[in-house]
């Protein structure tokens, strides 16, 4: 038993980052969750020199991933849709250099048009001067970006895994009774190996089922679009460096360029329809998505707007199957939120917080957007001496601003994915034309598009 | 003792009785209050028993003392500049103020002096109101961080003085407006005050319009504040305070004005120092003669 202590210490010293067996008795931050936002929020804080001495505890299941040369092999099937915004804070958090292309692919143009032929919208990143208008990259790379530079930041940030959250005990909190003095005593939280820590702020980065959301007893509302996505690999012939949309009768279906010459497919759609694709080979599957993306009618010239639409159509790339990556899987398409995102000693960030429909690829850089608005509110309250755990401080600086930026997100999503529902007839033609009349439109589409890429 | 932030709300207090319009000698040892306190103070003893009824919800953000709360990382980052301006610190780094002591002056329930702490300072903290010193210490338990670096006196300035203290910075944020004796209180702020440290103190203006703010708006029309909670006339003027701190031997360096948006409740730094001002000073390094 002593020998296997033992060993267990040596190994522990041999790791990268600190084990369980060294963790500290407070930290300043503890983040449940190592996925990409909460480790994008441990290293976001080595961005300002008076964040990047803070005390950081990081937990998850899993060990963090090593990187890996530039892949030869296909991409795995979770990708994720980068926006300017989302990029510019690995830029500051020094992770962007190794998820940079060639280990991920920049889209300059994105396509937008339904399957009755009835509008067509296209953007360009060259319409609003920047050079691309956003980078898809697999989780995998995003997470081994964000894992190399939280190793080179472990004098300051502790990473532990496996472990997981048992316990949480945050000071009392009754917002609706005048209960005069405020407890100010700090958070701890119990870890599954029986460790207890405690931290002047918890963050629950622990995705849409959190733990720490539970315990903490916040509240959520959600529904259910009754649709499933279905994700794929596929290869094209050409690199592509177009993000393609297109609003089938069951529901939209996106191909994202990857890497090289792989693309990714998101498709939502009905239940039984996504059951019935997530069972076929994938060359039937490539079959399909080729049906869809180029069956039906292409935009013809709108008979309500002559002149503004179809002009800058150009057809969708023929997609084939790609050897050796994994088979297209399928996950539920819902909408949640919570409530509240913050109480005393605590903050939700991310999946935690808000769950929207994948379709504009906005779901992780909304969380990403979470961890620069939490990484500044820090860096102000360092600066200040104020306490980093304050309910008024997470309030202010964290949660308003956030809630309502991400409601607005949740609402036009939602409103969209509406207005897209599978239908026939009139209201597809007025779709059309909406369609029609935002391309058509300078100023609103480059206002669109700007909020999209995350610059408005 | 903090209070002065011109629109707190003091729905705790409802009894306080108005003291005398012009300022009183400091011989507060004789009075009721001043008994159960420390002797020797220039604080007036029936603005003493005021705080010392409320001392409970110092911490309390939405209580009486909630323009504290707000206002606390404005003058946080004002002292915090001056100090590392008087001590040739970079102040915008991890704890700036490391390993310089601090005499936060009427420290309250302990607001100014964790952030202060928090900032690196080692942070002495005085009140005439026992209460809020039990508050205080109480508060900075909770985090080892904070309560290694504070630490909390039932005193006086006055005393402080006398037991021969000093400091490399002292601040008196939001109380001068409540002492009897303001010469007396400027040169033992001074006093405490090492060669080359620097003061900073903020208060109240005495304007027409704090007067509207403070008198007017607060106390007789909103409510806000129990009626006496501040006597318009003790409020100082940033010349007069000027002339006070100068005369007790140290040199201003900078002021400015603070400004609450009374809808969002959010402070502001501004040249306009009608109501709400902070300002600082610098003891000279060569040990000067005081008056």
């Amino acid at each position: 038993m002593r020998q296997a202590v033992k060993e267990h210490l040596l190994l522990s010293y041999r790791r990268p980052l600190s084990s369980a067996a060294s963790l500290d008795s407070i930290y300043d931050v503890a983040i449940i969750g190592g996925g990409m936002v909460g480790s994008a929020l441990a290293c976001a804080l080595g961005r300002s020199p008076v964040t990047e001495e803070l005390r950081v505890l990081v937990v998850d299941k899993v060990p963090l991933p090593e990187i890996s040369a530039p892949g030869a092999d296909p991409p795995e099937l979770r990708v994720s849709t980068l926006t300017p915004a989302s990029v510019r804070l690995f830029e500051e958090s020094g992770a962007w250099d190794s998820m940079a292309p060639p280990r991920s692919a920049a889209f300059r143009h994105m396509q937008v048009w339904d399957h009755g032929g009835n509008g067509c919208v296209r953007y360009s990143a060259a319409t609003v001067g920047l050079p691309v208008m956003g980078y898809v990259a697999e989780n995998r790379v995003i997470q081994a970006a964000l894992g190399q530079t939280l190793r080179s930041r472990r004098s300051v940030v502790d990473y532990v895994s496996p472990a997981s959250l048992q316990t949480l005990t945050l000071p009392a909190y009754a917002p609706d009774l005048h209960s005069g003095m405020q407890s100010n005593e700090l958070a701890e939280i119990g870890l599954d190996s029986g460790q207890t820590v405690r931290a002047r702020l918890v963050v629950g980065a622990d995705g849409s089922r959190s733990r720490v959301r539970e315990l903490a007893d916040l509240r959520t509302f959600s529904w259910s679009y009754h649709q499933r996505g279905i994700v794929a690999t596929v290869r094209t012939q050409h690199p592509n460096d177009t993000a393609w949309q297109r609003f089938l009768r069951t529901g939209p279906l996106a191909l994202l360029p990857v890497r090289g010459s792989y693309s990714n497919v998101v498709w939502s759609t009905s239940v039984a329809e996504a059951g019935r694709l997530q069972a076929l080979t994938p060359q039937a599957f490539a079959l399909e998505v080729n049906q869809a993306l180029q069956g039906g009618c292409m935009p013809a010239r709108n008979p309500l707007l002559p002149g503004a639409s179809s002009d800058s159509f150009i057809p969708p790339p023929t997609v084939y199957a790609a050897d050796g990556a994994a088979s297209q899987q399928s996950f539920p398409l819902a909408l949640l939120g919570s409530g509240r995102y913050v109480r005393p000693r605590l903050a939700l960030v991310g999946d935690a917080a808000h769950v929207v429909h994948p379709l504009a690829g906005q779901g992780v850089n909304l969380g990403f957007a979470d961890v620069g608005q939490l990484a500044a509110a820090l860096a102000h309250a360092v600066e200040t001496g104020r306490d980093i755990g304050d309910l008024g401080l997470l309030q202010e600086m964290y949660e308003a601003p956030r809630q309502s930026e991400n409601a607005r997100m949740m609402t036009a999503l939602d409103s969209l994915k509406r207005v897209f529902a599978p239908q026939d007839g009139l209201l597809a033609s007025l779709r059309g034309l909406g369609l029609d009349l935002l391309n058509g439109s300078g100023v609103i589409k480059r206002q669109i598009m700007r909020y999209a890429m995350g610059v408005a | 003792m903090s209070m002065g932030a011109a629109l707190s709300s003091s729905r705790g207090v409802h009894t306080s009785r108005r003291t005398h319009d012009v300022p009183q000698p400091s011989a507060a040892g004789t009075s009721a209050a001043a008994a159960q306190g420390p002797a020797g103070q220039s604080m007036d003893a029936q603005e003493v028993a005021k705080f010392e009824a409320m001392a409970s919800e110092w911490w309390d953000p939405d209580g009486p003392n909630g323009a504290l709360h707000t206002m606390n990382p404005l003058r946080t980052q004002f002292a915090r500049d001056a100090i590392c301006l008087a001590h040739g610190r970079e102040a915008r780094t991890v704890q700036p103020l490391r390993d310089l002591s601090v005499l936060d002056v009427g420290c309250g329930g302990g607001l100014f002096s964790e952030a202060l702490a928090r900032l690196g300072a080692d942070v002495t903290g005085v009140d005439t109101s026992a209460t809020a010193i039990s508050v205080a210490a109480t508060h900075a338990q909770a985090d080892p961080a904070v309560a290694s670096r504070t630490h909390y006196q039932n005193a006086t300035a006055e005393q402080l003085q006398q037991q021969g203290a000093h400091f490399d910075a002292v601040v008196a944020s939001e109380v001068i407006e409540h002492v009897s004796n303001v010469p007396e209180f400027c040169a033992s702020l001074v006093a405490l005050t090492r060669p080359g440290g620097s003061i900073v103190v903020s208060t109240i203006n005495r304007t027409n319009r704090s007067y509207a703010v403070a008198i007017v708006g607060a106390e007789q029309i909103m409510g806000l504040l129990p009626k006496g909670t501040h006597q318009w006339e003790r409020f100082i003027t940033p010349e007069e305070l000027q002339e006070h701190i100068e005369r007790a031997g140290a040199e201003r360096i900078g002021d400015s004005g603070m400004v609450m948006n009374p809808f969002t409740g959010h402070w502001t730094f501004s040249a306009d120092k009608a109501v709400n001002y902070i300002m600082s000073f610098r003891k000279p390094a060569e040990q000067q003669r005081n008056p």
